[in-house]
């Protein structure tokens, strides 16, 4: 019962410090502990403060940040009170870091073995032929191909989801008493995170070590957790074992994060009756690839042969790892990629494949929503004159024709009328994603293009996000081919779904004919891959993605 | 500490209120305002100084700068005395009158020729990174074999071929320093090229005039007129480099770097350091000042871009 105290922040208050002197309470007043053996989720949005404090953990804090009050003791040595030779001592060596990004982390001109055994080396816990031994055992128990040689390929040579489990390697081979893991599974594919959260799961087991795990994801929290912190800007809003927070979430905050992760809808979703008549779009054999001569022969070939109708008013969802040319189909329609066969047709018309061809009325119908609105929004024009071009250049709206139509915007994505004189830094995450929106509708669209909308936005904004878009869509009858990486999210937005593997359609259908059995191997495999949100899912969801994995490798791709 | 192990295993909820709405976090806004350092401040001091000097100097020097203030005094390099605060040079002329006539052509040669280095290299670097392939090879490989020859040997040939006048100089220097603006504003330029918000306006189908003075130059001005102030020193170290080997400005004119030429004599005959010193010290003053506001606009503009791209 009475575990070893590995972590402790005890009252612990970080600020920002500003230029000009004035502090803000980034993290106040927080306490928690992690005893030996036991993962401690940190869950809250970007802001909550949970890497901040995370990383306090390591005794760092990033530049701007200083903590104002309170302790972290690391087995009751206070981390705050160390210099930096006392911190270069312990970390690594007693707590170690693993980065959302294993593609940032991994210098790309060294060797994996080098990197992962440097730590260890470097502080003599381990000689270099020590380590290398244990490095190939912890190969082996991240369950990675070919644990003997794998350290002496170089971080290019092998996949993102092998990667990140090296990157746990790396953190693991100094034998830490606490991991740091910081949102470690996000970046990666749905598949791919379901074998990185059991490696990591089965090594934390094996070898004892406690850990702070940081992440907006619920689900992925209920799969690898003991107990869980829910923060809100820097405070903790509720704390306790996994099971009870999950099956008896006591505060609103966490009920509504809850509420966020949408269930995969069951099989039976009924399907739309009232179809409007004809097609917006139809696509018909249309190939396309990259290098070379991109409009007859290019040097890769991303889509084959792909055949898709969107219909009018409705919502084709398009689903697909990253790879399988969703983004790439969604830039053949935009005219960004020029296909080398096959034909698009906009409302029976064909449409040119290049861009640079097609006439302003054709470009006006479709329009393209880009999944960062970070860099989808230019950062030096006011709102005002970012939402005002579309109209000016589409529909000649200029004066104050122009700016009532843009307040009429904002209004329809539910922003206030003050933002038209603001520029896109002065706004959150969620905002941004509708002003994007709100551009894409300025030009009175038949079609939106809309590329992973919601993916990189909190849980709780893109599920208001995706409430928007069902508003909208009622509301003004416009087209969507919706992508994403999150079969829930689709199935819960689109009509009829697209199943996208290699390049290929792998399956196409209503929600209720893709989600219901027999599916294409692939579709049985994401659909057993997405995380439900309950204690104890992973262990039962492994043998069903076995199955579907071993179908997939048997090329059975009917 | 029994207290706290307690505390842990228990499960706590923070006290909530029903009006709490949790609405999306937003990061602080960047602080975005433009200070001063210390530095920067004495920076901006002697800059508006000297410019001040530059565009008044020659109404509010003492003496014209080839007259002589103790006409019938026939030695030279004579000591600081009153009518001549700085003393005299190797002609016996007033060193302070000079040092204040040379500055509004120091200073004007080389801001006019770094505008042109300007324009030529943000025009033809920012057209580069967005036209195709081909111009842009071409271009970037003609800047490539400029950059290749040495700065003020290509000076030198040009001044020799051409003969040495102020149009000349302005010319050569705005020539030589092109390259480096078209590198980085290529540079820069291809950064921006590859943000969404391009794409966007391109799939929108607006033309280049749009994407080159809405979208990009926008995002590329804080960079570039941070290395428009380094830039403007590398010219006066260049013009007065070519004054001081005597293919710049011409006597009996006076500019900076000819002053430290024609009162080397100074040296030699261990007379008085100061004629050599004042422009030395003029030039010194001058790059460092402008160096020093540098820093701060390029702290500022550095963090901004980081931060955005």
């Amino acid at each position: 019962m009475d575990k070893k105290v590995v972590f402790e922040a005890s009252n612990l208050c970080i600020n920002a410090v500003r230029d000009d002197g004035s502090e803000l309470p980034i993290v106040k007043e927080v306490n928690f502990q992690v005893r030996e053996g036991e993962v401690v989720a940190l869950i809250g949005e970007s802001g909550s403060g949970k890497t901040t404090i995370a990383l306090s953990a390591l005794g760092y804090c990033k530049p701007g940040l200083k903590i104002s009050e309170g302790s972290t003791l690391l087995f009751d040595q206070d981390l705050s009170a160390m210099n930096i030779e006392e911190l270069r001592q312990i970390r690594g060596e007693k707590v170690a870091y693993l980065a959302q990004s294993a593609i940032a982390t991994f210098n790309p001109a060294l060797k994996i073995n080098e990197q992962v055994t440097e730590s260890a080396v470097i502080h003599g816990s381990k000689t270099q032929p020590e380590a290398d031994s244990f490095a190939k055992g912890l190969y082996g128990a991240l369950d990675l191909p070919d644990p003997d040689n794998i350290g002496t390929r170089y971080p290019h040579q092998v996949s993102g989801g092998q990667l990140q489990r090296l990157m746990a390697a790396m953190a693991l081979c100094g034998e830490p008493s606490l991991l740091v893991l910081d949102e470690p599974t996000t970046a990666l594919d749905v598949t791919t995170q379901i074998e990185v959260l059991k490696a990591f799961k089965k090594v934390i087991r094996e070898r004892g070590a406690a850990a702070i795990y940081v992440t907006h994801d619920l689900a992925v929290v209920a799969q690898i957790a003991d107990r869980i912190v829910v923060l809100y800007n820097g405070d903790i809003q509720e704390k306790g074992s996994a099971n009870a927070v999950i099956s008896k979430p006591r505060h609103p905050y966490t009920r509504r994060l809850m509420q966020a992760v949408r269930p995969l809808p069951a099989a039976g979703k009924k399907d739309k009756e009232n179809k409007q008549p004809g097609n917006v779009i139809e696509i018909n054999g249309v190939s396309a690839g990259y290098g070379g001569d991109v409009t007859s022969n290019p040097k890769e070939v991303i889509l084959k042969d792909i055949n898709l109708q969107l219909a009018r008013g409705e919502v084709l969802g398009i689903i697909g790892e990253s790879g399988s040319g969703k983004s790439t189909l969604a830039r053949v329609i935009a005219g960004l990629l020029p296909s080398f066969k096959g034909d698009i047709l906009l409302d029976d018309q064909k449409l040119q494949p290049r861009l640079e061809d097609r006439p302003r009325s054709e470009l006006r119908k479709i329009q393209f929503v880009y999944q960062m609105a970070d860099t989808a929004i230019n950062p030096k024009q006011t709102i005002g004159n970012i939402l005002g071009r579309p109209l000016e250049f589409y529909l000649n709206m200029y004066g104050s024709k122009r700016k009532d139509r843009v307040l009429e915007l904002l209004e329809m994505v539910e922003l206030p009328k003050e933002f038209y004189t603001r520029y896109p830094h002065e706004l959150s995450g969620g905002q941004k994603q509708r002003i994007n929106l709100a551009r894409a509708l300025a030009a009175e669209p038949e079609v939106l293009l809309c590329d992973e909308v919601t993916s990189a936005l909190d849980s709780i904004v893109g599920a208001n996000v995706i409430e928007l878009l069902r508003g909208l869509r009622k509301n003004l009858g416009v087209s969507f081919v919706f992508i994403s990486h999150d079969l829930s999210t689709v199935s819960a937005f689109a009509d009829t779904i697209a199943v996208m593997y290699k390049g290929i359609i792998a399956e196409t259908g209503t929600v209720h004919q893709v989600l219901s059995p027999p599916s294409h191997p692939y579709t049985d495999l994401l659909i057993s891959s997405v995380p439900e949100l309950r204690v104890g899912w992973l262990e039962e969801a492994d043998r069903n993605i076995q199955e579907a994995k071993n179908k997939l490798e048997q090329g059975n791709l009917t | 500490m029994s207290k706290l192990k307690k505390n842990e295993d228990e499960h706590y909820v923070a006290p909530f209120s029903a009006e709490v709405s949790f609405d999306e976090l937003q990061d602080a806004p960047p602080s975005g305002k433009f200070r001063l350092s210390f530095t920067g401040k004495i920076g901006v001091v002697v800059m508006v100084f000297w410019m001040f000097v530059a565009l008044f100097g020659q109404f509010l020097a003492p003496f014209e700068e080839n007259d002589l203030p103790f006409p019938d005094d026939y030695s030279e390099f004579q000591k600081p005395r009153p009518g001549a605060w700085l003393g005299t040079d190797v002609d016996d002329r007033d060193i302070l009158s000079r040092v204040m006539y040379g500055a509004g052509r120091t200073i004007g040669i080389s801001l006019a020729g770094v505008i042109i280095a300007y324009v030529i290299g943000v025009t033809l670097g920012i057209g580069s990174s967005i036209a195709g392939t081909r111009i842009d090879l071409a271009l970037t490989q003609f800047f490539n074999i400029m950059l290749a020859i040495p700065t003020i040997m290509f000076g030198l040939v040009v001044v020799a071929a051409l003969g040495s006048s102020i149009p000349v100089l302005i010319i050569t220097a705005g020539t030589i320093f092109s390259p480096v603006v078209f590198r980085l504003s290529r540079a820069l330029g291809m950064d921006i090229m590859v943000m969404d918000f391009v794409e966007a306006a391109k799939v929108r189908g607006e033309g280049y005039r749009w994407i080159i003075f809405k979208e990009i130059w926008p995002n590329a001005a804080m960079p570039l007129i941070s290395d428009f102030g380094l830039r403007f020193i590398y010219v006066i170290l260049f013009v007065s480099s070519l004054s001081f080997l005597g293919l710049g400005v011409q006597p009996p004119m006076a500019d900076w770097g000819s002053m430290v030429r024609e009162n080397l004599g100074a040296l030699q005959y261990g007379e008085s350091v100061i004629p050599i010193l004042a422009p030395a010290i003029a030039i010194a003053s001058l790059t460092v000042g402008i160096n020093l506001i540098v820093d701060d606009v390029s702290a500022h503009a550095g963090g901004k871009l980081s931060g955005r791209l």
